[in-house]
């Protein structure tokens, strides 16, 4: 069963042929087996099985209608939910019990969805690894001695590994999107806004976005459609216009940036399946055109100067004070601070607070964090320009494939660099998806990206769609 | 550019985390190669740029202003370190 | 040497919104611990600020009446420090693009200029106790304009003038009941000396915690001399923010210049800016209410109050709206009688807040000039008033402070008040002025205090010509 899309699962579940009940206890079981340490947090079975029973007969009622009610899904551990331990995977929020839930997180219980369990992540989202979570590494199902990618790699390695039906990621800078690609899942970072950031642990506030993790395009957009909308405790959210989804991809004009195929560390695997990629779309009665993208070498220092600037200002409420972990023996309320601060977090988190403060602080704020902002400014302008003459831009989501357990910390410049391709979309507000477009000699996956402009949600989705129906 | 310990100090006083000898010489190695390769972003021209904080443009998100009741006190002192049943508890404060 | 006193604020103004500035919890002052909190304000995870919009209107309220120009497009930025008050370690304030700037507060024959306004959260409160502290937030999020001044002030006095201006206006645009004792209205004072004549400004000190207007001559006094003191000896005046203690009548410092803390201010991005249009701010400015001086030149002309009177009764919203409401319907010159002398004396020497309203305090006007009761009987019958009273009418009754309008009676008080004092009776006849006065006050004595002087100045009078 747990092979299942979530979409067969729904259609399943309102035949008749799959009861609730069994789905969730399919996957409360495939979540406590997890092989890739996909797992934080399991929900309580029972009340599990009480939701289900509910569910089960608002679905025979005709009360619930989605095509997903009844459908168990996997939560990342930054997003809220009510009475389940929500830690962040960092010791600082290790016993942290949020009494309230996210927006997307209660849209989605609405629609029939049952939350069976909490999935690891890097802390804070601070990686693209998945290794520095403090509850261990997140494991590639398509290799253990690899990584799943990060920060959302317990979502993806879970889906791919059929732990979970489907789950909801969050995307700073490539966080859906990398791991889904490593592991061999479709992944969608919706435009900014999109989806409420309401019970979203924040890391980079003008960056973050939650969104779906699947097995295909369909399931996510189908989730989308469910927790996208304004949402009134969140002022930056917004409603999407209303478009169709585009189900063809005849006439659609794709653009390719050369840069993302010569250099930037790029694997000749990787370059080849984004080529035959292109070709399939050309295929299928898209254009393709090679453009430049005259800013990509400044959006992996834009990105971390302004993720680490957010990220050291919302991070400074974990003080020991509230919530969370708090240091034993600190005797003052200075050293509470300095103490519970040091012990709470792990060192990436450190690192990225102390860069972040650094670029903030007094004298050097003009030269990073403002620098930084007007480069984002001439992203955003670029980009708004390349989507007045192409529908999408066609790249790869990670210059490589999974890395090997271990060897990205090691080098942590060069992590960072991974992300090339990925927090553009970040940094202009850009939906964007990761899909599974082949693999590599070692039979590692690839994913492919597709992004577009902002508000345009359905037009990425669409073409994820056409591009999975042709290939199966 | 390579920061000096000093800095690294500051940066750490000013986030409140204490870093021991090790970690602050990890720091000091590691934040310089960052920003040392960060310098490329001078290369931008940006005369006469804006700063862009919000991708969108939209202004005066609001909402009214209503009471819109309260949560239990309990729920919110349920997750503190130290508590009493009205109020969170911190090692005594002195005047910042 | 004589030296010159430079004194520039920084005005903290509660805005009386019904639910805090990013969540709907409550600003009631005076709540249980924590019990005016929810996951926003106390900075929870995951949670958002969403902007009160009435927020946006008390502050351009405000920045008209301080003749500043509204900034048209501005910002929120946070202001990072740890302190147990900050639930979130950083303030929503705005330093970038504060929404007015360039002000003045008139004071008289001087103006105050201002050099911004902008608007933030509150903090929450510490309760020290047997080593530890507490923390409420109930206070925690509840909005708050800071108005800063330029150093344009040189004494005690124009200080208080300066609040005093700014109190009542923001208490006519009732966006604040700037209650200095519930800490709705709070000033730092920024405070240097520099030799007579000077043009050079001398190093400031910038004083914090000063809750009364009578602290802050105190605080000023204290300061001023201190500085006076170290440069005379020889000393230098270091850049510090000290703390007044009232208690202690003397200012400690708090921190130094080189200690000063690097806020880190950056644009908040979960707050999309704010954007007043053209049109919003003039519906504001035409909204806007009749403020003291307007006012004070209005009642002097309609009420024939003497400017000063007229000054004295508009300073403050509340006291203006119960002069004009009575005024309606009972003699204007007797309730500015009463309210600047028997309601002023009662609440300065009392302390207590009056109650009075207009209905009964007009129906107790009417019964003083009808001769119902007279002044000196009123006396009481206005501090039942003052506290809240509303049957003037049954007062008077009840506790037989009725004026004696009957010449009989008063006629038999008088005859016996005669008899009974041959000897002023006398000396008034040898021509003593003085003494009919006494003979008068004797009669009413007698009466009680109840009697109608005019009817009993007639009857002496009647008796020394009829003798």
């Amino acid at each position: 069963m747990m092979n299942l899309t979530a979409l067969q699962l729904g259609e399943k579940i309102r035949a008749g042929e799959i009861g609730v009940a069994e789905a969730v206890t399919a996957a409360l079981g495939a979540a406590e087996n997890s092989r890739t340490n996909a797992f934080v947090t399991l929900a309580d079975k029972e009340k599990c099985l009480s939701q289900a029973d509910t569910i089960q007969k608002k679905i025979s009622t005709g009360e619930l209608t989605s095509p997903l009610a009844g459908v168990p899904i996997g939560i990342k551990d930054n997003i809220c939910t009510s009475g389940l331990r929500t830690t962040c995977a960092s010791k600082m929020l290790d016993n942290f019990i949020p009494p309230y839930s996210a927006t997307a997180v209660e849209k989605l219980e609405n629609a029939g969805l049952i939350v069976v369990g909490k999935l690891n992540m890097d802390e804070f989202g601070m990686g693209s690894t998945s290794e520095t979570s403090h509850y261990g590494a997140v494991k590639n199902p398509h290799d253990e001695n690899r990584v799943s990618g990060g920060s959302s790699g317990g979502c993806a390695a879970a889906v791919a590994a059929n732990e979970t039906f489907i789950s909801l990621g969050t995307d700073t800078g490539g966080s859906i999107r990398q791991p889904a690609s490593y592991c061999g899942v479709t992944g969608f970072k919706p435009t900014y806004g999109a989806v409420s950031r309401h019970g979203l642990i924040a890391y980079a506030s003008s960056l973050d976005q939650i969104g779906p993790i699947a097995k295909n395009a369909a399931d996510c957009a189908e989730i989308h459609k469910i927790i996208a909308g304004r949402d009134p405790k969140d002022g930056t959210s917004l409603d999407l216009p209303e478009t169709a989804c585009i189900k063809g991809v005849i006439g659609k004009k794709i653009a390719i940036p050369e840069d993302c195929l010569i250099g930037n560390g790029v694997d000749e695997d990787v370059k080849n399946n984004i080529l035959e990629t292109a070709k399939k779309f050309t295929e299928m009665g898209a254009s393709i055109d090679y453009i430049k993208l005259p800013f990509n070498e400044y959006v992996i220092p834009a990105y971390y100067i302004i993720a680490t600037a957010e990220a050291s200002s919302n991070l400074s409420r974990y003080d020991g004070v509230k919530y969370g972990f708090r240091s034993e023996g600190a005797n003052s309320l200075l050293q509470t601070y300095n103490a519970t601060r040091a012990e709470g977090f792990g060192m990436e988190v450190i690192k990225r607070i102390l860069l972040g403060t650094f670029v903030l602080s007094s004298g050097f704020y003009d030269a990073y964090y403002k620098k930084a902002l007007q480069v984002k400014a001439l992203i955003r302008k670029h980009f708004a320009e390349t989507f007045y003459n192409y529908d999408a831009i066609l790249c790869p989501v990670a210059p490589t494939t999974a890395p090997i357990l271990g060897e990205s910390l090691s080098d942590p410049l060069k992590m960072y660099l991974s992300d090339i391709f990925t927090v553009t979309a970040n940094l202009a507000g850009l939906p964007a998806i990761s899909i599974p477009c082949g693999k590599d000699a070692n039979g590692l996956p690839i994913g492919a990206q597709i992004i577009s402009d902002v508000m345009k949600d359905k037009v990425v989705l669409g073409l994820a769609q056409a591009y999975q129906g042709v290939q199966q | 550019m390579l920061i000096d310990k000093k800095t690294v100090d500051y940066v750490a006083g000013l986030s409140r985390i204490q870093l021991d000898e090790s970690q602050t010489e990890l720091m000091q190695t590691e934040l310089g190669k960052i920003l040392d390769y960060m310098k490329i972003l001078q290369n931008v021209n940006t005369e006469g740029v804006e700063p862009l904080s919000h991708v969108f443009s939209m202004t005066n998100v609001t909402r009214p202003d209503e009471v819109t009741g309260h949560f239990k006190r309990e729920h919110l002192l349920a997750n503190a370190p130290d508590r009493t049943d009205e109020a969170f508890v911190v090692p005594k404060a002195v005047d910042v | 040497m004589n030296w010159d006193i430079v004194i520039g604020l920084e005005i903290h103004v509660e805005l009386s919104t019904a639910s805090k500035i990013f969540c709907g919890c409550s600003t009631a002052f005076g709540g249980e611990p924590n019990t005016q909190c929810c996951p926003v304000c106390i900075g929870m995870p995951g949670t958002l600020p969403v902007l009160n919009t009435r927020v946006l209107d008390f502050a351009v309220k405000a920045g008209l009446a301080l003749n500043c120009q509204i900034t048209r497009y501005n910002k929120f930025d946070r202001k990072n420090y740890f302190y147990p008050d900050l639930p979130k370690a950083y303030q929503i304030s705005q330093l970038h693009l504060p929404f007015a700037r360039n002000g003045f507060v008139d004071i008289g024959d001087k103006k105050i200029r201002i050099h911004e306004i902008h608007m933030e959260e509150d903090a929450g409160k510490l309760i020290h106790s047997s080593g530890k502290t507490f923390l409420d937030y109930n206070r925690c999020g509840v909005p708050l304009i800071e108005i800063v001044t330029e150093p344009d002030m040189t004494c005690a006095e124009e200080v208080i003038a300066c609040l005093t201006s700014v109190k009542s206006m923001l208490e006519y645009l009732e966006v604040s009941d700037c209650q200095m004792q519930e800490g709705s209205l709070r000033a730092d004072v920024n405070l240097s000396v520099k030799p007579k004549g000077s043009t050079e400004f001398g190093t400031r000190t910038e004083m914090k915690n000063i809750n009364s207007f009578k602290a802050i001559e105190r605080a000023i006094a204290y300061e001023s001399r201190r500085q006076i003191e170290v440069i005379s000896s020889g000393g230098e005046i270091s850049q510090e923010t000290r703390r007044w203690d009232d208690n202690a009548g003397e200012s400690f410092v708090m921190r130094s210049k080189e200690n000063a803390p690097d806020y880190r201010y950056f644009p908040d991005p979960d707050i999309p800016p704010i954007s007043f249009t053209d049109e919003f701010i003039a519906s504001i400015q035409e909204n806007q209410p009749e403020f003291a001086k307007e006012k004070a030149a209005r009642f002097a002309a309609e009420y024939g109050l003497t400017p000063k009177d007229a000054a004295i009764l508009t300073t403050d919203k509340n006291t203006a709206q119960l002069y004009e409401e009575t005024a309606k319907s009972a003699s204007p010159k007797e309730t500015a009688v009463w309210m600047l002398g028997e309601m002023m004396y009662l609440a300065s020497t009392t302390g207590a807040k009056p109650k009075i309203t207009p209905p009964p305090f007009a129906e107790f006007i009417n019964a003083v000039t009808g001769g119902k009761t007279n002044r000196t009987a009123g006396k009481q019958v206005f501090e039942y008033v003052f506290g809240g009273g509303e049957d003037v009418a049954g007062y008077i009754e009840k506790h037989g402070l009725a004026q004696i309008n009957d010449d009989a009676s008063i006629a038999a008080i008088v005859e016996k008040v005669l008899a009974a004092n041959a000897d002023a009776v006398a000396e008034y006849k040898s021509g003593k002025e003085k003494a009919f006065g006494f003979l008068v006050g004797q009669t009413m004595k007698e009466l009680k205090g109840k009697g109608n002087p005019a009817l009993v100045n007639a009857a002496l009078k009647k008796h020394f010509t009829e003798s």
